[in-house]
This record gives structure tokens, C-alpha cells and sequence, in this order.
């Protein structure tokens, strides 16, 4: 009779959104952004950190060479865990280490610098913050591996001994 | 710790005395000449338990005992005795502390007051009230206790969020649980109505004051959550459709629909399916709501501490209910079939009818709003979005008829009416429209949609004006909260179409001139509370016509947990709100200032006010 | 009744002439305002003051600057954050039962109202 019909259908119904929210509870929620890769580098143009002069991506990223751009600030503090590691791949002469430095006052970048050391060949400046937004990053730090002008590898937050073999090995 | 352990074993008795319940409730039941006084008096003595659990978890919190992890994770020595104590029920363990003792109260007072019914319906009421208290106490003890013991026991505690800590969001729990948890009530009462086959007009009647109950403080419980966000968290709006404000909406717009249809019930044996299936539906909808919240299935800005596997408690607790309810209604209830006369279209039966289908489908959009990113996650992996611009661009347009029909419905008669002084409520009608779309004219904003809006809201207005002075008391409580509506509508449309801000960036002394609004930022004071330093910043603000005002928002950098939080100042008047806050720029000498003027703000607030005060004025209004 | 109608029409015309372009701090307002801020819990990056915020709206003023359409910057956006940067679901074939369902349900609904009016007329 329809009044089974109906009892039928909704009691299926229920069993259903119960399954779905039962397997709801096990996924997290917290977001991370698809890290998307084989995606271009931004183009942009940008001041340089100790030269003060500004510079276009064009002449920072070459082709068929590696490049290791890192997100970093001095009031960031797991930034001064992964420097360590930046500092190892500054001696890999596979890959080149870029810093952008976000949104950070110069004297304390520089201090920060002075202290840990600096594993960068160029420091870009990113006063506002927007660059790195261009980049797909929305906090420090965020790591990028690139070739060939294209983003090879992400990493949100930071850099550590697991992430230094796989970038070893890529390079 | 002797108050932990207290509170502890008061949890188990009162388990047990529930236990006991739910055995005298089905002896009583197959020999019911009269209720058994064992249990009026077990009952009373399963509230005791609560009462004395949640006694002793205050105390706790008072005396700043660290050896109960809950007060640990949750107090600190240096918050003040109001805030030590509203801490008590801001936290997970404790809230569910507070659903347990509004659960027993009102299965309490409703053994006690309600005279008129058969005995069988109070008792198997009170056993289906068992069933969901048992529930929760197992909750409680199993996943969730408040006095779990920590060993060795902590000097200091983890301290409570300061966002926390403000008078209003320190009774909004209460007063939404009022609310929330009281429809447990009709939940029990409507599944035991159906069972005993006696939904009618005079349950209706018994339980329309539990419905008033539950709907005035769920109203104002919802009100105080917007006040604490507008007040406290500034951003200067006070609704957001984020999942924690969609779910204590849902419940009341059941809850509404319910109301409307137990006044029909009240005088007609009509809408039976409905009342029962949305009594059935509030509860359910508080459960669910519960669920999404604490389980951590939900990204928001206000959940719990979360925890799945207290998840998959409420799940299951859930869809046992859901399942009870769905068969108790299948199985038990019949519809009146020589009372489905066919309603004539122009009637109040069909007005209500036609309230019911909007009110459904304005529930439907906020539960799929807020479910759906969580069934995409589950199926397909992909995690998408559902904010504001949704809720807008489904609920507005459907708003208009409805306003519309609020105006017309009240005034038809049962059965068949046909409409009087059509010529009156059409000029009515088309001087509401000219005036909505000279006031959007100027501000050039979906000139359109809201033009239409505005107007039927007026209209509503004008409506729901004239009858306060023709129909006198007949019907002054639904009037009044059908005035209060239109007014809630009108204020947050004009609120949304006049607000203004200015966002500068600020050095102390400098100063943001437009040609209409001047800031002055005249200075800064630093201060030393009890747990917080504070920065607090002087501004002058001069606008157009020459008035100042001397606001003064304030940076507050907490000690624990160590976290800055940013209080606005707020300068309420009559007809509007100047809103401004301040926020620090990272590794800058400057401030990042936000003013804000925002109309109509204080009518949001009292036509809630006025809304809820027509359901007291229903529930104290004696039948003809 | 044919009044009503030509009076409507000559209402609704005179409105789709009145759209003025809006200034660019309305569009910027609008565009924040349906982006969600990834750095917080459930706020618009128009509401919310974090680091990541500020950006944003610097960001997308920039944008706005170099001409793109609203469209387009949430397209950006999209492609670099996702879809859930979006407060506004648009309609894809993700949202298509997210949109039509509360529709579909309007308009059981009604069908089952008109249906009861209609039994014995």
C-alpha cells in the first residue's frame, strides 16, 4: 500500500544519509588546497631584498634547471625549523634556493638572516603578500620545487627531513 | 576532588534512577488506574542527580580544581568568578551537563503539570523521555565525562578562550537549551500522542504552552548568539549562515511551523500528520544539529572541542531516535479520513498550509546548505563551499509571497472567505511599493529584488498596524508577532542597503578625511587587567554634519591561552550603530581601523524581542 | 488586469536603465565578501584582518586595476585554491543537486497543495 511505500522508501533513505555520515566523520576537514602541480610559475616583476632593484621572473627562473623557492618570514616561527634544511640544499649545486620574503620588516629579516644564516642566491620582497598569493600560497612557509618553469612540488608548512630526501631525489 | 567524584556518581545514580523509570513506567503502564507516585518521585530524584552533578562541576570550576581534566582544560586562576562559572557550561562535557539537567527538568514540571490527560500518555511520554535521557547519560559517562581525574594534578589550568568570555555568550547556552532541549518534550509527548492514537484538539491544547515555551526561549537564545557576534567577534555583522547558527535556525523553523499548526489543531481536527511529524522533526533536527557541531564533521568558527568517536555516539543515537519515530508514525497513526475535507482555496486553513510549504522549504534550503559540502566530500572527494550568497539568492526572492502571505492569511476566515475591501489592501499595496522604490532609488543596489522586498515586508508592516487598532484583543499576540517579522525584515533590509564603512590604515595622531566622515586617531592608553594588557585606542570621528563622537576600541593580548583578540566600540542610538575596531599590522607602526555606521541595528534586536513577546503574550491568554 | 501588467513592464524597464557602474571599492567589497579566508574558521576575507586577508583585498584590488571582470577573479582564485575559496557554489556539475533539490522540494510542495484544493472543485 502506498503508506509501506513511503515507509519503505524514507526508512532507506535515513539508512543511507546514515552511511554517508558515518563516513563523513572519518574524513578530516581541515582544507588543504590541491597542491597543484605542472602548473606554471607566476610571471611577475619584483623588487630584490639586498639590491633594492626590481627584477622580472623571466630572469630569475631559467629553463631545464631547478629552483627551490621558499616562503619564509622573520616572525615566523617554523620558519627557523626548516632553515636547517634550506641551509643543506644550499650546498646541493642541483638546485637553486630562492627566498620571498613575506610580508616582513627588513631589519628583522635581515637579523633573522644574520642569525641562522642565509641559504638564498636571491631574496624577493613581498611587501603585501600578494606575490606569494599569485604563488597558490596562503601562509608561511610554503615550499615550491619548480623545472622548467613549472611547479614540480608543494609543500605547505615546513620543510623536514622526509622532505629534504624526496627533494634530493628529484633532483 | 571530592566534588569530581560526587558529580561522577551523581551521574551514574541518576543513570540507574532512569533505569528504574523506564521499568515503573512499563509496570505502570499495563495497570494504569492511577500514576504510579513512584514515578513523580524518581523523577524528581533522577533531577536531583543531575542538579547535584552540575552542582559540583561549578564548584569545581569555582575553586580552580585542576585534578578534573574538563575544568583543566577549560579555566584558569586569573578569570574572573562570573566567567569561572559561565566556563562551566562553555565547554563540551559541561553543555551536555546542562542538556541532561533542561531534560529533567521539563519531564519533571511536565509529571507535575499536566492534569488533564489520560494516565497511559504521561507515562509512556515519560518513558520515551527515558529513552533519550538514558542516552545521554550514557553519552555522558561513556565519551564525554566532566569529571575525568588527572594525575599528577596541574598548578594551572589551560584557560578559557577570551572570545568566550562576555556576558551575553555566558547565558545564551542556557537560554538556548531552554529552547533546544525542551522540544525534547514535544518529541516524547507527540510520540506518545500517536501511539495512544489521542492526537486531537485537546492535546493540542495541553501541549501548546510546551511548544510556546520551547519557541520564546529558542528565539531568544538565538537573538543572544547574534548580539554576542555583533558585539563581541568584530566583524560588525551578526549572522553569517555558518553550520553552528544554521543549526539552532532549523530547529525553530520547525518549531514555528509546528506552533502554526498546533493553533490550527487547537480549534480544528486538522493537520494531525503535520504536527506529529514536526514535532518529531524539531527534536530530531536539535539532535542532528548536536551532531554536526561536536562531532568534527564541520569546519566553523564555533565548534567544540571535537572528537569522532563522540561523533558515532550521537550518530547512532541519532538514527535511533529517527527510527523509533519513523515507526512509532508509520505503525500507529492514522489519518482522520472523515475530517480531509477539501480546503477551499481562499480560507485559513490553506494559508497555513501554504505557511507550512514556505517554511519547509526555507528548512530545506539551510539543512542542504549546511549538509551537502559534507555529502560531496563523502562521494566524490571534492570539498566546495556553501556561504551567504546561497542562503541570499534561494531564501529572498521567496520571501515576497511569502511576506504576502503573512499579510493576507490572518485576516481570511476558516473554511471560505472572501476578501473584503480588496480596494483598500490594493492601495495599500502600491503605496508600499512607491516608497520602497524611492528609498532604493538613491542607493542603487539590486534595485529590483529589493524594491519588491521592501515592499512586501511594508506591506506586512501596514497590515499587521491597521489590525492592531480594528480587531483589539483578538488576536493581539499573533499580531504582535507577525508586526515584529515585518520590522525584523525592514530593519536588516534598510541595515543592508544604508551600512557604510571606511577601512584606513592609522598612525596615532593621523588622520582619514573623506568629505564626509572624518577620523581622528587621537591617542593610545595601555592598561593592565587581571588577565589581559590592553591597548586602547582614542578616536574622534566628526561626519558630515558636524557631530562628533568619541570612540575608543580596545586590543586585548591575553595571557592564557595566549591568543589577541580585538574589541570593538560601539555606539548604539535609536536609529543607528557607529561600529569601529581596530587590528594590528603585522611588523607595522600602523593600525588597520574599520569604521562602520550601520542603521537600524537596535530594531533587529527588539523586533526579535517583540516577536518572541507575542508568543508570551499567547501562552498567558486565556481561552474564550 | 492588462494595467496592472503595462505598469509592471514600465516599472521594470525603467530599472534595468538604472545600472550605473558600481564603484570599484563596491566591487572589491563584493568580490571579498563571497572569498573565504583559508587562514581562519568560517570567515569572509572581507571580514576577517588576518595576514592572509589583507593580501587578499590588495590582491584582488589589483586585479580589478588590471581589468578583470568579477568573473575572472574568482576563476583565479579557483584555480589556485580550489573550489571551496568560494562562499558562492555556482553552478556546476558538483552543485547542480545543491541548487535544484530545495527547488524540486518548493515545488513538490506546491503540486501537493494544489492537488488537495482541486480534489472537489
Amino acid at each position: 500500500m502506498k503508506k509501506k511505500l513511503i515507509s519503505i522508501s524514507l526508512a532507506s533513505i535515513f539508512i543511507i544519509i546514515f552511511f554517508v555520515f558515518y563516513k563523513g566523520l572519518k574524513n578530516t576537514n581541515i582544507y588543504t588546497p590541491d597542491v597543484k602541480i605542472n602548473y606554471d610559475i607566476p610571471v611577475f616583476s619584483a623588487n630584490l631584498f639586498y639590491l633594492n632593484e626590481e627584477v622580472n621572473s623571466a630572469n630569475i627562473f631559467k629553463k631545464d634547471k631547478f629552483y627551490l623557492v621558499n616562503i619564509w618570514s622573520s616572525w615566523c616561527v617554523p620558519c627557523r625549523d626548516e632553515h636547517p634544511i634550506l641551509m643543506e640544499l644550499k650546498k646541493n649545486s642541483n638546485i637553486t634556493v630562492i627566498g620571498i620574503n613575506y610580508k616582513d620588516n627588513k631589519k628583522n629579516a635581515q637579523n633573522f638572516l644574520n642569525q641562522l644564516g642565509n641559504p638564498y642566491k636571491k631574496i624577493i620582497v613581498d611587501q603585501k603578500g600578494t606575490l606569494s598569493i599569485e604563488w597558490g600560497a596562503f601562509g608561511v612557509p610554503e615550499t615550491f620545487v619548480i623545472y622548467n618553469k613549472k611547479i614540480i612540488k608543494k609543500y605547505i608548512g615546513p620543510l623536514n627531513e622526509e622532505s629534504l630526501i624526496e627533494i634530493e631525489k628529484i633532483i | 576532588m571530592i566534588y569530581s567524584v560526587t558529580g561522577h556518581y551523581s551521574l551514574i545514580l541518576g543513570l540507574c534512577v532512569g533505569l528504574a523509570l523506564v521499568y515503573f513506567s512499563i509496570r505502570n503502564f499495563r495497570n494504569s488506574n492511577q500514576l504510579d507516585t513512584k514515578i513523580l518521585a524518581f523523577s524528581f530524584l533522577q533531577l536531583f542527580f543531575v542538579l547535584v552533578s552540575f552542582i559540583s562541576l561549578i564548584i569545581s570550576f569555582i575553586i580552580s580544581d585542576f585534578s578534573n581534566e574538563t575544568v583543566f582544560n577549560n579555566s584558569h586562576t586569573t578569570k574572573p568568578l562570573f566567567y569561572k562559572i559561565s566556563g562551566t557550561w562553555g565547554n563540551h562535557e559541561g553543555s551536555l551537563l546542562l542538556w541532561l539537567l533542561v531534560l529533567t527538568i521539563f519531564i519533571f514540571i511536565f509529571i507535575l503539570r499536566t492534569n488533564n490527560q489520560p494516565i497511559k500518555y504521561k507515562i509512556l511520554t515519560v518513558g520515551f523521555q527515558q529513552v533519550i535521557i538514558i542516552g545521554f547519560f550514557l553519552f555522558l559517562i561513556q565519551t564525554s565525562n566532566p569529571f575525568n581525574y588527572l594525575f599528577p594534578v596541574p598548578d594551572e589550568g589551560l584557560g578559557l578562550n577570551p572570545i568566550l568570555q562576555d556576558p551575553a555568550l555566558a547565558i545564551h547556552p542556557p537560554i538556548l537549551y531552554l529552547g533546544y532541549v525542551g522540544s525534547s518534550i514535544i518529541f516524547s509527548s507527540a510520540l506518545a500522542a500517536t501511539t495512544l492514537k489521542i492526537v486531537s484538539t485537546s492535546w493540542a491544547i495541553h501541549i501548546k504552552k510546551w511548544v510556546l515555551i520551547s519557541w520564546i526561549f529558542l528565539t531568544l537564545g538565538i537573538l543572544l548568539g547574534s548580539i554576542w557576534a555583533y558585539y563581541e567577534l568584530g566583524w560588525g555583522g551578526f549572522w553569517f549562515w555558518d553550520p553552528v547558527e544554521n543549526v539552532s535556525l532549523m530547529p525553530w523553523l520547525a518549531l514555528t511551523t509546528l506552533l502554526h499548526c498546533i493553533l490550527v489543531l487547537e480549534r480544528k481536527e486538522i493537520l494531525t500528520s503535520w504536527v506529529i511529524i514536526l514535532s518529531i522533526a524539531t527534536f530530531t533536527l536539535s539532535m542532528c544539529g548536536t551532531f554536526l557541531v561536536r562531532s568534527g564533521i564541520l569546519n566553523s568558527v564555533h565548534t567544540f572541542a571535537n572528537d569522532p568517536e563522540r561523533g558515532l555516539f550521537i550518530l547512532i543515537f541519532l538514527f535511533v531516535l529517527i527510527f523509533l519515530s519513523l515507526f512509532i508514525f508509520f505503525f500507529f497513526h492514522q489519518t482522520n479520513k472523515n475530517n480531509s475535507y477539501n480546503f477551499f482555496w481562499l480560507s485559513k486553513e490553506t494559508s497555513i498550509l501554504v505557511n507550512n510549504w514556505f517554511m519547509m522549504y526555507f528548512l530545506s534550503v539551510v539543512l542542504i546548505g549546511t549538509v551537502y559540502p559534507i555529502f560531496l566530500d563523502v562521494i566524490s572527494s571534492q570539498k566546495i563551499s556553501v556561504g551567504p550568497p546561497f542562503y541570499h539568492k534561494l531564501i529572498a526572492p521567496f520571501l515576497i509571497p511569502f511576506l504576502f502571505a503573512m499579510a493576507i492569511g490572518p485576516s481570511l476566515k476558516w473554511i471560505r472567505s472572501d476578501l473584503k475591501d480588496k480596494i483598500y489592501l490594493i492601495s495599500l499595496l502600491i503605496i508600499s511599493i512607491l516608497i520602497s522604490f524611492f528609498i532604493v532609488k538613491n542607493f542603487n543596489k539590486n534595485v529590483l529584488i529589493n524594491t519588491i522586498l521592501i515592499s512586501s515586508a511594508l506591506y506586512l508592516f501596514y497590515i499587521t498596524l491597521r489590525d492592531f487598532f480594528n480587531k483589539k484583543y483578538k488576536n493581539f499576540a499573533q499580531n504582535t508577532a507577525h508586526f515584529g517579522f515585518s520590522l525584523l525584515i525592514l530593519s536588516i533590509l534598510f541595515n543592508n542597503l544604508f551600512s557604510s564603512e571606511i577601512i584606513t590604515n592609522l598612525r596615532v595622531g593621523e588622520t582619514y578625511d573623506n568629505s564626509k566622515t572624518k577620523i581622528v586617531f587621537e591617542s593610545i592608553n595601555q592598561k593592565k587587567e587581571k588577565n589581559y594588557k590592553s591597548i586602547v585606542a582614542n578616536f574622534n570621528i566628526i561626519n558630515s554634519k558636524g557631530i562628533n563622537n568619541n570612540l575608543s576600541p580596545e586590543l586585548r593580548i591575553y595571557n592564557q591561552p595566549n591568543i589577541t583578540t580585538s574589541e570593538a566600540d560601539i555606539k548604539t542610538t535609536l536609529m543607528k550603530d557607529k561600529f569601529i575596531v581596530i587590528n594590528l599590522v603585522q611588523n607595522q607602526d600602523y593600525f588597520n581601523v574599520r569604521y562602520q555606521v550601520k542603521p537600524f541595528m537596535l530594531w533587529i534586536w527588539l523586533s526579535v524581542i517583540l516577536i518572541s513577546f507575542g508568543g508570551l503574550m499567547s501562552f498567558f491568554k486565556k481561552r474564550i | 488586469m492588462m494595467k496592472i501588467l503595462k505598469f509592471t513592464l514600465l516599472i521594470y524597464f525603467i530599472f534595468s536603465l538604472n545600472f550605473l557602474y558600481a564603484s570599484s571599492e563596491d566591487k572589491r567589497n563584493k568580490i571579498t565578501k563571497n572569498l573565504r579566508c583559508l587562514v581562519c574558521q568560517g570567515q569572509s576575507v572581507y571580514d576577517s584582518d588576518s595576514e592572509f586577508a589583507n593580501s587578499m583585498k590588495i590582491l584582488v584590488e589589483k586585479k580589478l586595476d588590471e581589468g578583470l571582470s568579477e568573473k575572472q577573479i574568482y576563476k583565479y582564485m579557483q584555480i589556485k585554491f580550489g573550489d571551496w575559496i568560494l562562499y558562492d557554489p555556482g553552478l556546476s556539475k558538483n552543485t547542480y543537486i545543491l541548487w535544484l533539490l530545495p527547488l524540486l522540494i518548493f515545488l513538490f510542495g506546491g503540486a501537493i497543495i494544489y492537488k488537495k484544493l482541486i480534489k472537489k472543485n
